[in-house]
């Protein structure tokens, strides 16, 4: 098999095709792991994993950190309360004295873009991007790629609707980055104050003129969470008005292909991007999102580590 | 004291010359230019063949910093950097703290620049005192005091009927005001230009249209209240062609550009470089396509650097938080020149663009080198191949995007009021 040549997993638009097949590959191993009545293995013992979340999560941050122990490796979670409004240290400042206590990983969220190269060249140890602002959550979308593969057995081919606030979504740009290597093709549907200018270009990506268009015998259709208050007053009228356009539900889903899976990122607004019925209906694969996240999650602790499964 | 520059390509678009000249200097001033000008044997001369010998540069925008923020540049440093970037005169803004809204801060200047600094400073007041954008400042004594022009730059005055009546009462003054066009409710907490690279980057845009509507906004004004105007930095195809129909109908309108819009895009940006990141942004293909055209047919009338120097610390940050702006002084001159070496601009209209014209447009007396007109000279090896980098670029920040490129043309020699105020010694 081949190397993992990476140091860093910050964002899927800087790994092949095949560095995404083998994360997917050895998350699909893990398993095996977290089915284990036992679930631990020792691969990474005597590893430090810092959790640096300048944002605040509940399931990334407990996907990791889980992941980080189920390989035995010390993880320590750190909050620093720090918007960029009352900012105290640095990041910079933040990361060096963090790398003074010699982790062997640091996996951050940030609300910046880019941050993590930022924090790269400051330091020796290896960064996992848990989220940057706008621009990539690899983990997302490498779990999102691996409900994929386990409801059509392939990641090539499909056509994946992504619908909802494009241009504020990392969740987004990742599985955008990640399903064209993999030969997928991408329709997006939002409304245009949430489509960012050049998406297209981005990747096997069709913007469409409605959601009706996109999800139009879709194999996937991923749903991203909208909110009030990042949409703030001046991308739609109110979630009733965003509900009734690009809202899935009952009705509309039957549009997408019969045997097609309904994805989302957490968290769900209820009746807002999607109604309950679909989120707890057949076609809902959210929780197998979640469970897989602890899979390839420990398989991108794994590989930065450079470590071999026993 | 006495100063022959001889066997120089003399170029001065004010009298119409492009010739190979000598120029005589003497107690400050321009005293003749002609060929081989015979003088006598103790006055100083420099040999200029092979050079351009032109007006003295002038950059009408930049920041120095002084009072207040004097860790990023102040008066003598700033000044440094401009002479060895071969200008003779700039005029600097009024963020400083306390701003450029009083007379004392307008004296403080002149006398530090006058005392200690290597080039001449003119001052630009605030339109708005504090910056605050909410009622004018005392144009009448600013300019009394010595600026030569009032500004909010940095941000824009928002409030359309303040600005109104700031252009009409400082008609009435007859000082110009520049402003720094703008809508911030568009820009919205972008931090790049709007476009495919800010998708991809995953980083707020600003859209052009922001600029654009700023622009139209300025130019209505100026137009309604018959009162002069000067637009700083403009960095869109939209703020050009509304210039361009501006001036065709009559408007008093006057506008800049900097080095930066002319040469880079917001490709720049791309690894999140923070030394990338300016105010208006960098634009795309189209917009530097639009710029250079506006140069080329006149829409553009000079080239400023908004010279912005910050601290490493206030670059060296996660790209959100970095500060806007990045220096100018030093680099502008080759970049410029590249302008000529692409056919856009001849060298005449080059030097029109950095000295005529922005001594025309706030009336700084220079710009020229005719006879009896203060002797503010700039000697320019065209053809000279450098590179930008720390080391060799004379300010006290390093914020540019140009470090490690190899460029060619730079000042030889930068003579103000008749003192040699910078030259390049040995090779």
């Amino acid at each position: 098999m081949a190397e993992f040549k990476h140091k860093h997993i910050i964002a899927l638009r800087d790994l092949s095709k095949e560095d995404i097949e083998m994360l997917i590959s050895t998350a699909e191993s893990m398993r095996e792991v977290n089915s284990r009545d036992i679930k631990k293995v020792p691969t990474l013992r005597g590893k430090t994993i810092i959790n640096l979340f300048y944002e605040s999560s509940t399931r990334t941050r407990t996907s990791f950190e889980i992941a980080g122990k189920r390989l035995s490796a010390d993880t320590v979670n750190i909050a620093p309360s720090n918007s960029s409004a009352t900012k105290g240290e640095t990041l910079a400042d933040t990361a060096l004295n963090l790398l003074a206590m010699k982790p062997d990983i640091i996996v951050m969220r940030h609300a910046v873009s880019g941050s993590h190269y930022f924090l790269a060249e400051k330091v020796n140890c290896s960064i996992i991007n848990a989220g940057d602002g706008a621009h990539e959550h690899p983990s997302q979308g490498l779990l999102d790629m691996l409900t994929m593969k386990d409801r059509f057995g392939r990641l090539d081919g499909l056509k994946v609707a992504i619908v909802g606030d494009i241009t504020h979504s990392r969740v987004a740009r990742s599985n955008i980055q990640g399903l064209t290597k993999l030969g997928s093709s991408i329709y997006l549907a939002g409304p245009p104050t949430m489509m960012p200018p050049g998406v297209e270009k981005l990747g096997n990506v069709t913007v469409c003129a409605n959601m009706k268009e996109a999800i139009q015998d879709a194999d996937v259709v991923m749903m991203l969470r909208i909110q009030q208050e990042r949409q703030g007053k001046t991308l739609m009228p109110n979630t009733r008005e965003y509900s009734r356009y690009f809202g899935l539900n009952p009705d509309n889903i039957k549009l997408a292909k019969p045997n097609a899976m309904v994805m989302h990122p957490g968290p769900i607004n209820r009746g807002v991007e999607m109604s309950s019925q679909v989120v707890d209906g057949d076609q809902s694969w959210i929780l197998k999102q979640v469970e897989n996240g602890v899979a390839v999650r420990m398989s991108m602790l794994y590989h930065v580590c450079g470590g071999e499964l026993e | 004291m006495s100063l022959l520059i001889k066997n120089g390509r003399l170029i001065d678009p004010s009298q119409k010359i492009d010739d190979t000249l000598d120029i005589l200097v003497e107690n400050g001033l321009i005293k003749q230019i002609g060929k081989s000008l015979q003088v006598p044997a103790d006055v100083r001369s420099i040999d200029a063949s092979g050079m351009l010998v032109v007006p003295g540069l002038i950059d009408i925008h930049v920041h120095l910093r002084d009072p207040g923020l004097e860790y990023k540049e102040d008066i003598v440093s700033g000044t440094k950097a401009a002479v060895s970037g071969g200008f003779t005169s700039v005029c600097c803004m009024p963020n400083t703290k306390p701003v450029i809204d009083n007379k004392a801060i307008v004296s403080y200047i002149i006398n530090k620049a006058k005392n200690e600094g290597f080039c001449n400073v003119f001052p630009v007041g605030s339109i708005t005192y504090g910056l605050s954008g909410e009622r004018m400042s005392e144009m009448g004594e600013l300019k009394e005091s010595g600026c030569v022009a009032v500004s909010d730059d940095g941000k824009p005055v928002n409030n359309p009927e303040l600005m109104r009546r700031a252009l009409e009462y400082a008609r009435g003054i007859g000082i110009m005001v520049i402003s720094h066009a703008e809508d911030l409710e568009l820009v919205g907490g972008g931090v790049m230009n709007e476009g495919y690279t800010s998708t991809e980057l995953g980083l707020k845009g600003i859209p052009r249209v922001a600029e654009d509507i700023a622009t139209s906004r300025e130019i209505m004004l100026a137009e309604y209240t018959n009162s002069p105007i000067h637009i700083a930095h403009v960095s869109t195809r939209g703020a050009v062609r509304i210039i361009r129909e501006a001036k065709a109908r009559g408007v008093q309108v006057t506008c800049e550009t900097a080095p930066h819009y002319f040469t880079l895009t917001d490709d720049a940006v791309r690894g999140y470089n923070t030394n990338a990141k300016m105010n208006p942004p960098l634009r795309e293909a189209e917009d530097m396509a639009a710029i250079k055209e506006g140069l080329r047919d006149g829409t553009i009338d000079c080239i400023a650097t908004d010279h912005a120097p910050h601290h490493i610390d206030e670059k060296d940050v996660e790209f959100n938080e970095a500060m806007n702006g990045i220096i100018g002084l030093g680099t502008s001159l080759p970049l410029s020149l590249q302008l000529v070496r692409d056919g856009i601009l001849t060298i005449n209209q080059l030097v029109e663009k950095m000295s005529c014209n922005p001594s025309k447009i706030l009336n700084l007396n220079r710009g020229t080198l005719s006879p009896g007109s203060i002797a503010d000279i700039t000697i320019i090896d065209p053809d000279r191949q450098w590179e930008i980098n720390e080391g060799s670029v004379a300010s006290k920040s390093k914020n540019s995007p140009f470090l490690g490129w190899t460029v060619t043309g730079w000042a030889s020699c930068t003579i103000v009021d008749g003192n040699i105020m910078y030259q390049v010694t040995g090779n």
